[in-house]
């Protein structure tokens, strides 16, 4: 089957902002894919009418709460859950009309890492990194080597003898991405990854992740709950919930003008910490004459120094309440929030300033 | 040692106890074969599993449950016939060997799928997600994943099969229970049932020492 290499690409994000993307050539298509569980109760529709591409070489994330279906989605991308209707085409093969030895065949190709790593703890570190290359009847030589190769890439030198029973949590998820990267896959699904990990062991794989598809140029699809996944290592993000991708776009993007309620939501996880809330409007109830505005700077302009100039140009007090500057794939992401002191005619010559600057400005209101 | 047990004859007690090894051994082996296919079937079968069939699922169960279910000096004897036709005797230590195996197998079957059952799902959906086939399931996951429990399974059903050839001693087909029935019960010769009791705690004893050490060995968890 040929590749859809020269589809158009159109707007990823509802706002409308154009992605292009240099040599995009399509690796992962869901066509009008939906998934209905019978139930006691009824019919669920765990994923309705999705679709999504996902591009070679890039790592997407797909976000949502428990039971928006993201879970069955990603099943679906490897057929451990067939679709009730619709197509998932990956590397050109459409997945639901293989036979069942293509299917197995083509499963080779499509690697999976899990949130309890699901390691057979009967065999070593190298026995479960070799378990794929057994399957896919690799030669017991070129096993060998290639199990040294991997254990290499994936930091776990040493340890090669131990049972899975003895390894840290993140040990055993690098067991788990070195045996998903054992036959040279094209595309690596992630199922929760890093949820079971605590924040730092979930940083180590992440950056793991990362490398791996820099190095390797393999193509990364993961879903999470954390948005803090998404922002540090996902290009392309979709919102899910309750079964329908609700938005999607560069990380950037989605982070900057967030439409959807829960992606907003989501957005804050990472931007406001919790108590931000309730010291602003704690804030704003005190002086209630003083305008609490937030910046959001994207990209480049992350380090521009807009509040000297508003200090310098006008003659307002700025207080600095809260800020953040997160990194992402895309780029930094920062927001601030400031208040400002002053009679009113200045305060709104201010706001008017920094909106021309090219930052976001939202006067912040807690009724 | 005569005078202690005046009425106990050596040779004879050598002979019954290797009558009794003889018969729990290839007992054991069968009941190991028979009972983990029969286990298999029952769980592959089995709802949301690799092979589901409701139709074979419930008549392997029937079939399973009615003999685990009958009591097994009753199965003996239901089993004449039958035994008659296969070894053309009822006496000796191979004519016990049907009763014992259709026994034990069926109880040994429960174990190997409750085993099975045991296995973590994910590992089986995370075998599926490497393209493995189904006998590559079973053969590299299933059953080492349940080795231990397998292990620890026939252990007690050969504790179990110790305990049918005393049984099946008592109808003609030899072994300890034989002489602990025949010349120590029904000569009221107390202390020849007692050396054969004795020599078959020795027995149970070494087969819960031999299977649980294997189970501790193979067991990574």
């Amino acid at each position: 089957m040929a590749h859809i290499n020269s589809m158009p690409f159109c707007s990823y994000s509802q706002k409308g902002i154009f992605y292009e993307s240099e040599e995009s050539s399509l690796l992962i298509t869901l066509d009008a894919v939906r998934k209905i569980f019978k139930t006691k109760d009824g019919q669920v529709n765990a994923v309705d009418q999705v679709n999504l591409t996902i591009d070679q070489g890039e790592i997407f994330g797909i976000i949502g709460y428990s039971g928006a279906g993201k879970s069955t989605l990603i099943r679906m991308l490897n057929m451990l859950e067939r679709p009730t209707s619709g197509s998932v085409t990956v590397a050109g093969q459409d997945l639901s009309k293989l036979s069942k030895s293509g299917l197995r065949k083509a499963r080779q190709e499509i690697s999976m890492i899990f949130q309890h790593f699901n390691l057979l703890w009967s065999r070593t570190v190298r026995e479960n990194i070799a378990f794929p290359l057994e399957i896919a009847g690799v030669a017991r030589a070129e096993r060998l080597r290639r199990v040294d190769e991997l254990i290499k890439l994936v930091g776990l030198e040493g340890r090669g003898e131990s049972y899975p029973s003895q390894l840290s949590g993140g040990q055993k998820q690098r067991v788990g991405i070195a045996r998903a990267l054992a036959n040279n896959p094209k595309v690596l699904l992630c199922d929760e990854a890093t949820s079971a990990l605590d924040p730092k062991t979930t940083d180590s794989i992440l950056n793991l992740l990362v490398e791996i598809n820099e190095k390797l140029g393999l193509t990364i699809v993961l879903i999470t709950h954390e948005m803090h996944v998404i922002r540090k290592i996902c290009h392309r993000v979709a919102v899910m919930e309750n079964g329908r991708v609700v938005e999607q776009g560069p990380v950037l993007d989605v982070f900057r003008h967030p439409s959807e309620e829960i992606t907003k939501d989501f957005v804050k996880q990472i931007t406001e910490p919790e108590e931000t809330t309730d010291v602003i409007k704690q804030l704003a109830s005190e002086k209630p004459q003083n305008k609490i505005v937030q910046l959001t700077f994207v990209g480049g302009r992350a380090e521009q120094p807009i509040i000297t100039e508003v200090i310098r140009k006008f003659n307002v007090q700025v207080n600095i309440l809260q800020g953040k500057v997160s990194q992402t794939q895309n780029g930094a992401y920062g927001s601030l929030f400031i208040q400002l002191e002053g009679v009113d005619s200045e305060v709104s010559d201010a706001i008017n300033y920094m909106n021309q600057q090219q930052v976001e400005v939202e006067v912040v209101s807690y009724e | 040692m005569s005078n202690l047990f005046p009425n106990v004859e050596w040779d004879v007690m050598l002979t019954s106890t290797g009558q009794t090894l003889y018969m729990t051994a290839v007992a054991v082996i069968a009941t190991f074969v028979i009972g983990l296919f029969l286990g298999l079937a029952l769980f592959l079968t089995g709802k949301g599993n690799l092979w589901e069939n409701k139709l074979f699922n419930v008549i392997t169960a029937a079939i399973v449950n009615i003999f685990r279910s009958i009591p097994f000096i009753i199965l003996i004897i239901l089993l004449i016939p039958f035994t008659l036709f296969l070894v053309g005797s009822m006496l000796g230590a191979n004519a016990a060997l049907p009763a014992l195996i259709i026994g034990a197998a069926p109880f040994y079957a429960r174990m190997v799928e409750i085993a099975l059952r045991e296995v973590d799902r994910g590992v089986i959906e995370a075998a599926k997600s490497m393209g493995s086939s189904n006998t590559q399931i079973i053969f590299k996951v299933l059953i080492p994943e349940s080795l231990p429990a397998l292990i620890s399974g026939i252990t007690v059903t050969s504790i179990a099969l110790v305990g049918y050839t005393a049984m099946a001693g008592v109808v003609g087909a030899g072994g300890l229970g034989d002489r602990a029935f025949l010349d120590g019960f029904q000569r009221t010769q107390n202390d020849v049932t007692f050396v054969a009791t004795v020599i078959i705690l020795i027995i149970v004893f070494l087969i819960q020492f031999i299977g649980d050490t294997i189970t501790r060995r193979l067991d990574k968890r």
